[in-house]
């Protein structure tokens, strides 16, 4: 079982990687990807291919294929329960896919994991941190993890820490932390390596407005500087302003994906989202709410 | 209303049922135990009554449930977070008047395994007095009371400290107080019962019986006194004729009952208002701690990680807070058998139960452990990492309990080969944990929670990775034993210098291949093992 995945990304893997095909530039290529043979894009900062998974009876990723170009601002909406998350932690090596693989700046995640890991920093949502370390230990710590040099982890902390307004906290254990202090912390800890892209899972979520804004300052400059950013969000409006490409997750596949302007067309992305997600009641609903 | 509260933990309890078949299997253990306690207390109470004398049954009465109240109002505050299915921080968003929820809660509050015997218990043993009807009747109003008392007492006890419980300062310092208290019970009443044998044990033959009877009587009129056993000691009273005294009593049980529901009305009064909210100051620590003494290698990071939890998570403090109380718990059960073989055994089971306690290191650190997965730290970084700790401070304290259990049992020829099995069970323990916690991960106490308390369903699991890890530890560690014991046996210092060399270099070379093996497994299952994690209750 461990290592069926492996053979299926040497299967896969085409020895002489045809430039990108399918429709469109970063077309929804996710419902007819499976029967094509799985050609990936190999300037793309992350291109994943054909990925299935499923838990018991529910199969919470079936069949996606996206590239995320290399330089781009890439938002990943859907509703609860799309397979963000499943689909994020398979494209970061948190979790082993069914089926598919992912290449991270034409390396293959599945088949050579840490040289691919050493060019991501990743923000799962929903794990823990090591949270009886301070701010400060925690930072370090994850420096030092990466083979990072003393002298370069000590001042890369000093600066997140500054960067992300927790300074005066720095030496109070992460337990402690309110919750928009620990997803800062965390993002931190996904950053001081300084990886050429970022997969963050609901960055902003429980984050402060003057934070929030200080975060996408920090990420647009990244951006600027090369850097490729995913970012997972529920928050339409917030994808719309900071992103410049986009793709929509919903019951495990994708439904459009693109540049922020052609998937929204001349609508905003919200009401797009509705229309290609669907569920939206139009009824009166709670007539009694109203009169009291 | 107070039946609507009836019914909402009756179906909380009816839900736990649907949830897991395990938690439906420790539910049933749990009632059938229970069960089995009542029974038997009922009937050695009776046994007393009939056969011997009512007088002995008043005073098991009034000790063991001046015992039982003592325990509802005490348990809680260790327990933390054990039961807390019906919080009245819950019921703050709805319009209930306090009079009506502190009711409610009472009544809910029976309605558990511990509760619904002590019911049964105080009912049963009541009837110890069935030939007497009217001290019966005493005797029916006191069990009433008394477990008023136990249910109402704890709820008081437990919302009054309810902010302070809630601190996790607090909860850390209980926590090892609490894991001590539990490992010293046994030598504890060992002490005691020993204490109580050369007290009465004076004058010999018939004369110990009566003597210990006296002891109690002078005990349980003390007792009757207190708020723990006046509601108990009524039917005694009754049944002895000491009315003044019945009276005095029955205030007491009324007064304690009182004061408690006015203290838990006024507390809970106070919570509602005021939502649980962290403590605002929290710990803090200056610099780099354990991180600026070590080289900056992945490494030495999780040795310095794991060095810092050692000392902060009480998950792992409360387990080395038992360490040097081992050695006690084996002085004391050495001393009453007069063979001191337990004591000197302590250096190597020291040193075994050392190296074994890292071995779900992976499943203590829960999902953090994604930092590790995402940042691909390669197997060898993790596994020595993890090592380190407990090779350096290891073989300081196996050696410290060897020679302190040498120097107490005055048996210094055994040193070197007691050394020799110490280090020997310590690498190889080690060695075996650092390979099977990258391949066997079961729940344990999530981070923050109490280490007693041990996660529903996960016990098949334990035990399949405890067994293994232990059967394969027994298995590599024949080499050692069989040297050692050879070396305790014939004696003479060669042996022993034998023993101590086969110890560390045979422990060394299991450790370097155990955790080769380890890293291997570790690599190649990083993600399953965060998957595995990830799928803990």
């Amino acid at each position: 079982m461990s290592d069926l995945p492996a053979t299926l990304g040497a299967m896969t893997t085409p020895v002489d990687p045809s430039p990108p095909g399918g429709p469109g530039p970063h077309g929804a290529q996710g419902l007819q990807a499976s029967p094509e043979p799985l050609s990936y894009d190999p300037s793309a900062a992350l291109s994943v291919r054909g990925l299935w998974k499923r838990f018991g009876q529910k199969v919470a990723v079936s069949g996606v294929s996206l590239d995320v170009p290399a330089g781009s601002f890439y938002g990943l909406v859907g509703p609860n329960g799309a397979g963000k998350t499943t689909m994020l932690s398979m494209a970061t090596g948190l979790l082993r896919p069914d089926f598919g693989t992912a290449w991270v700046h034409g390396v293959d995640l599945w088949a050579r994991p840490d040289e691919a890991k050493a060019t991501l920093g990743v923000l799962p949502d929903g794990v823990r941190l090591f949270d009886r370390l301070t701010g400060r230990q925690l930072l370090t710590y994850a420096g030092m993890l990466r083979g990072m040099d003393k002298d370069t982890v000590v001042e890369r902390t000093a600066d997140l820490l500054q960067a992300f307004d927790l300074g005066a906290d720095a030496d109070t254990f992460v337990v402690d932390y309110s919750a928009g202090m620990t997803k800062k912390i965390a993002l931190g800890s996904a950053m001081i390596h300084a990886p050429r892209t970022l997969v963050l899972d609901e960055p902003f979520e429980a984050v402060d407005p003057v934070s929030a804004a200080n975060i996408r300052d920090i990420l647009k400059g990244y951006v600027a500087g090369g850097g490729t950013v995913i970012v997972s969000s529920h928050v339409m409006d917030l994808v719309q302003r900071m992103c410049d490409h986009v793709a929509v997750l919903a019951a495990g596949q994708v439904l459009a994906a693109g540049t922020v302007d052609d998937v929204r067309g001349e609508q905003t992305l919200e009401d797009r989202f509705v229309d290609l997600v669907g569920g939206r009641q139009h009824s009166g609903g709670l007539s009694w709410l109203r009169g009291s | 209303m107070v039946a609507r509260f009836l019914t909402l933990k009756l179906t909380l309890m009816g839900n736990t049922f649907l949830k897991s078949v395990w938690q439906t299997i420790g539910m049933i253990a749990a009632a059938v135990y229970a069960l089995g306690v009542v029974v038997i207390l009922v009937i050695v109470v009776g046994a007393l009554a009939f056969l011997e004398d009512p007088a002995w049954a008043g005073l098991a009465i009034t000790l063991g449930g001046a015992l039982t109240v003592l325990g509802w109002w005490l348990i809680p505050i260790f327990a933390f977070g054990v039961d807390a299915t019906l919080d009245p921080h819950r019921f703050t968003t709805f319009a209930i008047p306090r009079r009506t929820l502190v009711a409610g809660l009472a009544v809910a509050g029976l309605v558990s395994v511990p509760g619904i015997a002590t019911v049964l218990v105080a009912l049963g043993t009541a009837f110890a007095w069935v030939l007497e009807p009217g001290v019966l009747l005493v005797a029916l109003v006191g069990a009433v009371l008394g477990v008023a008392t136990c249910v109402i007492g704890s709820r008081a006890i437990t919302t009054v400290l309810a902010p302070v419980l809630e601190s996790r300062r607090y909860r850390e310092v209980v926590t090892i107080v609490a894991v001590v208290l539990v490992v010293m019970i046994g030598p504890l009443i060992g002490w005691l019962t020993n204490g109580v044998e050369v007290s009465v044990g004076g004058d010999s033959d018939g004369g110990a019986g009566t003597q210990i009877l006296a002891l109690f009587e002078q005990a349980a009129a003390v007792v009757g006194w207190t708020p723990f056993g006046a509601a108990w000691s009524l039917a005694s009273t009754a049944h002895d004729g000491d009315w003044a005294g019945l009276v005095g009593r029955v205030a007491v049980a009324l007064g304690t009952i009182a004061l408690a529901w006015l203290v838990w009305d006024r507390a809970l009064a106070r919570a509602l208002v005021s939502p649980p909210v962290g403590d605002g100051g929290g710990g803090k620590a200056k610099g780099l701690g354990a991180f600026g003494r070590v080289p900056f290698t992945p490494t030495w990071a999780v040795t310095a990680r794991t060095a810092t939890y050692w000392l902060r998570d009480p998950r792992y403090s409360g387990s080395i807070a038992i360490v040097p109380l081992l050695p006690v718990v084996m002085y004391f059960s050495s001393q009453s058998t007069g063979n001191f073989f337990m004591l000197l055994a302590t250096g190597p089971f020291v040193a075994w139960i050392l190296g074994f306690s890292i071995s779900n290191d992976i499943g203590y650190d829960n999902t953090a452990f994604a930092l590790h997965v995402s940042s691909g730290v390669d197997g060898r970084a993790d596994r020595w990492g993890r090592a380190i700790p407990m090779l350096v401070m290891g073989p300081l304290v196996s050696a410290a309990t060897v020679v302190a259990s040498v120097w107490v049992a005055d048996a210094w020829h055994l040193t070197l080969p007691l050394l020799g099995l110490a280090f020997g069970s310590l690498l190889v323990s080690t060695g075996v944990s650092c390979a099977v916690s990258a391949r066997l991960v079961y729940p344990v106490a999530k981070p923050g929670e109490s280490p007693l308390k041990s996660p529903q369903g996960a016990a098949m699991a334990t035990i399949v990775a405890q067994g293994l890890g232990f059967l394969v530890t027994l298995g590599l560690s024949v080499p050692v034993f069989g040297v050692g014991i050879a070396a305790l046996l014939l004696g003479g210092v060669s042996w022993g210098i034998a023993t101590l060399a086969v110890g560390v270099l045979y422990g060394a070379l299991i450790l370097v291949l155990a955790v080769r093996f380890g890293a291997r497994v570790y690599n190649s299952r990083l993600p399953e093992l965060l998957q595995q994690v990830q799928s803990f209750p």
